[in-house]
């Protein structure tokens, strides 16, 4: 087998450092850029007001009359500050845009120092609980940098870079792991495929769940205002789209992760263990919590079209299997026994 | 959105799917009333029961009950996996583990409520899967549905009023039967099923408001996306066939276990296993006469990485296989993730141990045990667990039960630990007891546990005898006469499952097909175009189209938008009128 090169494992690590202290950095920034969404919506509706202005003056000068005054302190619509198809609208955000560029600074490092880890072990980068989640962590943010590509999600930077920093923290203090060969039951090709779609799946879950958990607070927003309430109430939520529109963004999320799910963990996952354990499915605790994991997103899928599920009852469905992939992961990895004994972790 | 919501078609086959426009955001409990059984006879009752079982609610909630029952098989032991385990955990937990037990928490996949909840989902997936799929034929036996009075209120629309000059320009858009097939024609290329009407079968499009029913020169209905619901049908159709090919692996399948010392040899037969699990319908005639005899094998461990060395790198095992005697015995690799396929089974490398060569004589000089011992490794380092049992010494039964260490080295405290997993420097420490070892009556015994309870302690680090501490070669004698225990050399052991599933390529195929069947039902869209072609009084064509969706379908607009395009590519379209 050939030698781990250590020199390039020192480079990878300085660079996954780096990339989570840019990380960071760019979760502060979108943080600012949430909290200064008054100030924002403040300057999109002064811009709004002043074009009607000029207008107005057009219109009427011509009758000779006087511009009539306008209130800049009218609220705009929110149809006007977001676009339900989350397209860019224009919107500046200085401090969203420039946490987006460090996201993407950040996310260059991270994929060199998973790659380098890989070509350093001579193996996939993904080969125990550190790994999973240093690589987990980069699919989320690339998966996200790419849906900002075509559509205005600055809204859920926090969220995502949130998340992304506590998958690189928790893999840096809960799973530190030196680089290492991997044990015989490891070694297959199929690590390479049944892992990786489980880390796909993962990360859209991940994106989908901060999506499902801002549908719930935009929807209780919504209902307040249905009711009349003139609260204006956080104003960070008037610059994201609405429940629904964020539902529906989940759901197409949520069908392609449960495609990779069902591919991954669950069909490759039982072709591995036949070829490695001599059976294609035994009730592992691993294997218990695919399933359970599959047959909850299975439920969300069909909630989705039943009376009276749909909506919120969908959105926690979703919430909740999330809530199960968390658990999987880091209850029943580390105090569950079982087959999948790969976290390499001390005993 | 909100108008998304009201367009989402959903699966038919469900009685309570929603129809009507907005219905979807009913709040839950409006609908509570209809759960009420009414007061109907038996038939009505069954009637209603089934009703209620093949409906989208009772889905989804068999669904979710499936997996919260599935999560207490993750926390108990479970007899498939571990029996010894469970059987720890009722010792451990009397009273909880009977009543656990009784509740068949330790068998949970085979349980009767999680049976229970399963059988029960998959019959309601076929009752409601039954009327979608002959829903399903005849709309695909049948043209797409007919024209809809008003197009315009569809969720998407457009029109399109075409060029016309009185006196036969170049520059004319083409007559409304023209256009007509146009529209058909650019419908079929975008994969639309397509069924071109003329004005009388459009009574529907004609009484539109435009007052001119002479003007209507018919009307296009077109639907594409047929194979989302067939997808999903096939979906559901195919884990149907998973459940059935699961349950024919179980009835017809066997596996067994069996521990392989160097140069030892096994046959496929019912008396060779250490332990066997045949399916229900096994016989024995399902086992083929193969062998396997282990001829060699080799460990590798990490030497050099400083944070994990010795750390297994890879197994090989060696070995001779011969289908049936009269085979031709072929010499095989046995490795971990490469099992090799003899007969129809499939034999995999599963476990590696030592096996340390033993001979114990007892009081009268006579050997009374002779042979390789198979040891349990219970760490990394290979610290192993031995149990040599000799009953057939004399004047007392012999036992012993210790430890082998493959690489021994004192911790300075007399004591010494294994600190590698390779023979390095191969030591046993055993204590040794003598009496009855129960092992006459006959009572099956688990050959890793010496029960030394009733016997007499001989060899113990708390005696004055002290512990038995050999090394590789070196010979003990026993106190008080009792005899001698020679260490001769440490041999490989290999343990092997052999598996054997008729049905597990079925599971394959049939999850590979509800995969693409989930694929196909995710993915796809479902539409339908119609569109209007008429003569406006001006003399000019005017095509309308109208665009709806069946199920989830986010682009409908995008549709809408590249079916404007074609149109205004293929004739010259007026512009509209700013006064009008």
């Amino acid at each position: 087998m050939q030698s781990i090169n250590m020199e390039l494992v020192q480079y990878s690590e300085l660079f996954l450092l780096i990339a989570a202290f840019v990380y960071t950095a760019a979760f502060m920034l979108f943080a600012v850029d949430m909290i200064r969404s008054s100030a924002t919506i403040r300057r999109v509706e002064a811009e709004l007001a002043a074009e009607n202005m000029t207008e107005r003056q057009l219109v009427s000068s011509g009758a000779g009359e006087a511009p009539r005054d306008q209130a800049p302190h009218q609220q705009v619509p929110s149809e006007e500050l977001v676009d339900e198809e989350m397209a860019y609208l224009g919107t500046r955000r200085p401090f969203a845009n420039v946490a987006v560029a460090l996201s993407v600074l950040a996310v260059a490092a991270h994929a060199f120092a998973v790659a380098s880890r890989g070509i350093a072990a001579n193996r996939v980068p993904w080969a125990n609980m550190f790994e999973f989640l240093t690589t987990g962590a980069l699919v989320v943010a690339a998966v996200y940098l790419l849906v900002l590509t075509r559509k205005d999600v600055r809204f859920l930077g926090t969220f995502v870079l949130g998340l992304v920093v506590t998958m690189m923290v928790s893999a840096t203090i809960g799973f530190p792991t030196p680089v290492a060969h991997v044990q015989p039951a490891l070694q297959s090709p199929w690590i390479a495929i049944h892992v990786s779609l489980a880390v796909m799946a993962i990360s859209l879950f991940t994106l989908t769940f901060a999506m499902n958990v801002l549908q719930l607070i935009q929807h209780r927003r919504e209902l307040a205002q249905a009711a009349g309430s003139t609260r204006s109430g956080w104003q960070f939520l008037r610059l994201v789209p609405s429940a629904i529109s964020l539902e529906n963004w989940a759901y197409r999320m949520n069908a392609v992760g449960f495609v990779f799910w069902t591919l991954g963990p669950l069909i490759t996952g039982a072709v591995w263990a036949e070829e490695a354990w001599g059976r294609y499915w035994g009730w592992d605790v691993k294997e218990v919590w695919t399933f359970v994991i599959w047959v909850v997103y299975a439920g969300y899928l069909h909630a989705r079209a039943t009376r009276g599920w749909t909506g919120n009852r969908a959105a926690w469905l979703s919430i909740i299997g999330f809530g199960c992939i968390i658990f999987n992961y880091a209850v029943v990895n580390v105090y569950f026994p079982g087959l999948h004994s790969y976290a390499g972790l001390p005993d | 959105m909100a108008e998304k919501r009201e367009n989402t078609y959903l699966p038919a086959g469900h009685r309570d799917a929603p129809e009507a426009a907005g219905s979807t955001d009913a709040p839950a409990g409006s609908s509570r009333a209809e759960v009420t059984p009414p007061a109907l006879g038996v038939r009505g009752m069954l009637r209603w029961a089934w009703t209620q079982l093949t409906s989208m609610r009772t889905a989804l909630m068999l669904l979710l009950m499936l997996a919260v029952a599935a999560v207490p098989g993750s926390i108990f032991p479970q007899r498939v996996q571990d029996p010894f385990s469970v059987d720890a955990w009722i010792e451990d937990n009397p009273g909880v583990g009977e009543v656990l037990d009784f509740l068949q928490f330790f068998d949970v996949y085979s349980s009767v409520w999680f049976s229970a909840i399963y059988l029960l989902l998959f019959i309601s997936l076929i009752g409601c899967i039954l009327p979608r799929a002959k829903k399903h034929w005849q709309l695909m036996t049948s043209p797409p549905p007919r024209t809809p009075r008003r197009l315009e209120r569809l969720p998407e629309f457009g029109a399109l009023e075409l060029q016309s000059t009185a006196a036969g320009d170049p520059e004319d858009g083409p007559k409304a039967q023209q256009a007509l097939q146009d529209a058909a024609g650019i419908l079929k290329a975008r994969r639309y099923r397509v069924e071109v009407r003329d004005a009388a079968a459009t009574d529907g499009a004609e009484a539109s408001g435009s007052g001119d029913s002479a003007g209507s020169a018919g009307s296009v209905g077109a639907e594409r996306g047929y194979l989302k619901e067939s997808g999903n049908l096939v979906f559901h159709v195919a884990l149907v066939g998973v459940l059935i090919c699961v349950a024919l692996g179980s009835m017809f399948s066997y596996r067994g276990q069996k521990i392989l010392v160097e140069d030892e040899g096994f046959v496929n037969a019912l008396v060779a296993y250490d332990s066997f699990h045949p399916g229900a319908y096994f016989s024995e005639d399902q086992l083929q006469p193969f062998s396997v005899q282990l001829d060699d094998f080799e460990r590798v461990f990490d030497r050099e990485s400083a944070t994990n060395f010795g750390q297994p790198l890879d197994f090989t095992a060696d070995v001779t296989t011969q289908l049936g005697p009269e085979g031709e015995p072929q010499s095989q690799e046995l490795k971990v993730n490469q099992p090799l396929t003899l007969d129809d089974a499939r034999v995999f490398l599963v476990g590696n141990g030592y096996a340390p060569e033993i001979t114990v004589r007892d009081g009268a000089g006579d050997v009374a045990f002779s042979g390789p011992v198979v040891t349990r490794p219970d760490d990394p380092v290979y610290t192993s667990m031995a149990v040599i049992k000799a009953p057939d010494a004399q004047p007392e039964q012999l036992g012993f039960v210790g430890l082998l260490l493959p690489t021994a080295q004192d911790t300075g405290e007399g004591l010494s630990v294994s600190v590698d997993p390779e023979l390095g420097n191969p030591q046993l420490q055993l204590n040794s007891y003598y009496g009855d070892l129960g092992l006459d009556e006959g009572n099956p015994q688990n050959v890793y546990v010496l029960d030394t309870e009733g016997l007499e302690v001989l060899n113990s680090r708390d005696e004055e005898a002290g512990g038995i501490v050999l090394s590789e070669g070196e010979t003990y004698e026993l106190p008080e006469g009792m005899g001698s225990i020679s260490f001769d050399g440490v041999r490989d052991y290999i343990a092997i499952d052999v598996h054997y599933n008729p049905a597990q390529q079925g599971v394959l195929f049939f999850a590979l097909t509800a995969l693409t069947g989930l694929i196909l039902s995710l993915f796809l869209r479902r539409r339908r175009a119609w569109v209007t072609v008429e003569t406006t009084p001006a003399g000019r064509t005017l095509v309308r189209y109208g665009l709806l969706a069946r199920g989830e379908d986010f682009r409908l607009r995008d549709e809408n938008i590249a079916l404007r395009a074609q149109f205004e590519k293929k004739w010259p379209v007026r512009a509209p009128e700013e006064d009008s």
